[in-house]
């Protein structure tokens, strides 16, 4: 079976039933389903998500982008302390980037209060953390490959064409 | 006032389909699975190029063969793509779709009564468009038990003293069948036999699936006697850009570049520019559409045969053939109950040549969900025949 045409066709439509990727992958369905559970435990599939457009849901929340700078410590490098900042469920991104700081990370809260008190208060003390910088997120446009502003796709064809 | 009118343009009948597109154009609810072009927009990168064009102000007559640039992007394409050489100024010619390039050649080379060889079921214009230019339409009918595919004994038998050009269109609309590298070889010695020239609608080479796309000009001992034809309809979803191009011999060039100039002048500037971008940073645009059309094949042609719609899996373009026949209708009452019992639209085989009788035309240039829902309501409709 096609690995690689099995997830991306499972990245862009988590919900798409078995039959038919076993229809699209020209596979029989007790296979497809096999090599997902597989990719479950191989933990190459992590999750299933959906993209939200919270504005549109009546729901405020924020979102911010904080340049973290951090000092490694000499035993454990970086990943040390960015497991101290994951740990927060309060972070829903996070890496490690090339560039002005060490750190990129995505968190989500109900206020701008609760981002700021958020690197107050639990990131900026963290040992090793020596600079923040929060970006917050005014206005999203494309999420995951969507573009969450857009009208649902019409058919822009003709009914019937040679 | 039709007494005004030339008498062979009198007796060319309108295309069969254009009935059945003013039939589903005044329903409501359609799902038509009627379509001839890919569902995808043209990619970004390509529109930012035209934008650029008319902002910049690229907006005057290019030479009648076309932009430099593009045709340099086009030879540079087929020794890329299908390891074929030709000389950018000299062997091309843009053109305003494929389909200006059928009818310039059937004009530069068929004198009144020259047979042109056609394999139907095939695309509606090509038959008319040889009439228009004087000639004489030689049809072999491909069949199903074939993969549709044309057999050297088939051609063989359609040849007589008159026959000038063979005109082949693989991968095929409507019965998405291929060619092979075996399958053309067999053809080759009785092409240099009798010296046809050849005619290859390439537009849909992106788009081959299981086996990879031969251009029938990779056969050194006759290439030139090939005439290519391809464009960016299919491959990069342009299809209202209305631009296309030809391969042939510098002899013939010459001559067909008179009708193009007098008749055209050139394609629309703005589309050669996005043209331009294209060929050189579309590569994985063509293997993006190609993957997504290969999904949904293989989806269709799995759900149809459930539904006991029986076809073979299609080997290019994007559509399936399957037969019709166990239903007792004809390929017009099947497409127009289907339209009028379920509201699902797909073209009567019939449209595209007389062997397509007992056969319909199926696009999968939609989305899974769109599939989906056709093949629910043509499930609901095959039901009554209690296959």
């Amino acid at each position: 079976m096609d690995e690689i045409k099995l997830l991306k066709l499972i990245e862009k439509d988590a919900r798409i039933s078995v039959r038919d990727l076993a229809d699209v992958l020209n596979e029989s369905e007790s296979d497809v389903l096999d090599q997902i559970s597989k990719l479950e435990q191989q933990q190459i599939i992590c999750g299933y998500h959906t993209v939200i457009n919270w504005d549109k849901a009546h729901n405020e929340t924020v979102s911010a982008l904080i340049e973290v700078g951090a000092t490694p410590s000499k035993e454990t490098g970086y990943d040390a302390i960015a497991e101290k900042i994951y740990r927060y469920p309060e972070v829903t991104t996070m890496y490690l980037m090339s560039g002005k700081s060490e750190f990129i990370v995505v968190i989500n809260g109900k206020t701008m209060r609760q981002v700021a008190d958020f690197v107050a208060q639990k990131l900026a003390p963290i040992e090793g953390v020596h600079r923040t910088e929060t970006y917050f997120v005014l206005k999203q446009y494309k999420v995951e490959g969507v573009v969450v502003l857009s009208k649902p796709n019409e058919d822009k064809r003709l009914i019937v064409t040679p | 006032m039709s007494k005004y009118v030339n008498e062979t343009i009198k007796k060319i009948a309108p295309s069969g389909i254009r009935k059945f597109f003013d039939l589903a154009n005044q329903m409501e609810d359609v799902v038509s699975l009627g379509v001839g072009e890919p569902d995808f927009e043209t990619p970004w990168h390509i529109r930012q190029e035209a934008i650029y064009a008319i902002e910049h102000g690229y907006t005057f007559y290019t030479s009648n063969r076309g932009l430099d640039a593009l045709r340099q992007e086009i030879c540079k394409y087929y020794q890329r793509r299908f390891s074929l050489s030709y000389n950018w100024k000299e062997e091309v010619i843009v053109t305003v779709g494929a389909s200006e390039g059928i009818d310039l050649t059937f004009r530069t080379i068929l004198n009144p009564q020259d047979e042109v060889i056609l394999l139907q079921p095939s695309y509606v214009a090509y038959e008319p468009l040889v009439t228009l230019a004087g000639g004489v339409s030689k049809i072999i009918e491909l069949k199903e038990e074939h993969q549709f595919k044309l057999l050297p004994e088939q051609l063989e038998a359609a040849i007589t003293d008159k026959t000038k050009i063979l005109f082949l269109n693989f991968p095929s609309n409507p019965t998405g069948g291929i060619m092979t590298y075996e399958d053309y070889k067999a053809l080759i010695p009785i092409i240099k036999k009798h010296d046809l020239l050849v005619l290859s609608d390439e537009i849909y080479a992106e788009l081959s699936y299981d086996q990879t796309f031969v251009s029938i000009a990779s056969f050194e001992e006759i290439k030139n006697q090939v005439i290519i034809l391809n464009g960016f309809s299919k491959a990069y979803a342009m299809t209202g850009w209305r631009l296309g191009y030809l391969l042939a011999p510098r002899d013939i060039v010459t001559h067909m570049i008179k009708i193009h100039q007098y008749g055209i002048m050139c394609p629309s500037t703005i589309s050669q520019y996005a043209a331009v971008e294209a060929l050189k940073y579309g590569d994985n645009d063509c293997k993006m559409h190609k993957d997504s059309f290969e999904a949904r094949r293989n989806f269709l042609v799995n759900n149809l045969n459930r539904i006991g719609l029986t076809c073979h899996m299609p080997q290019g373009a994007f559509y399936v053939f399957p037969s019709i026949k166990n239903t007792g209708l004809s390929s017009e009452e099947f497409a127009e109950r289907l339209l009028q019992e379920q509201r699902v639209a797909v073209v009567p085989g019939s449209a595209f040549g007389t062997c397509g009788q007992g056969y319909i035309r199926i696009s999968y240039a939609y989305s899974l969900n769109q599939l989906k829902e056709a093949i629910k309501r043509m499930e609901r409709f095959m039901q009554q025949f209690n296959l």
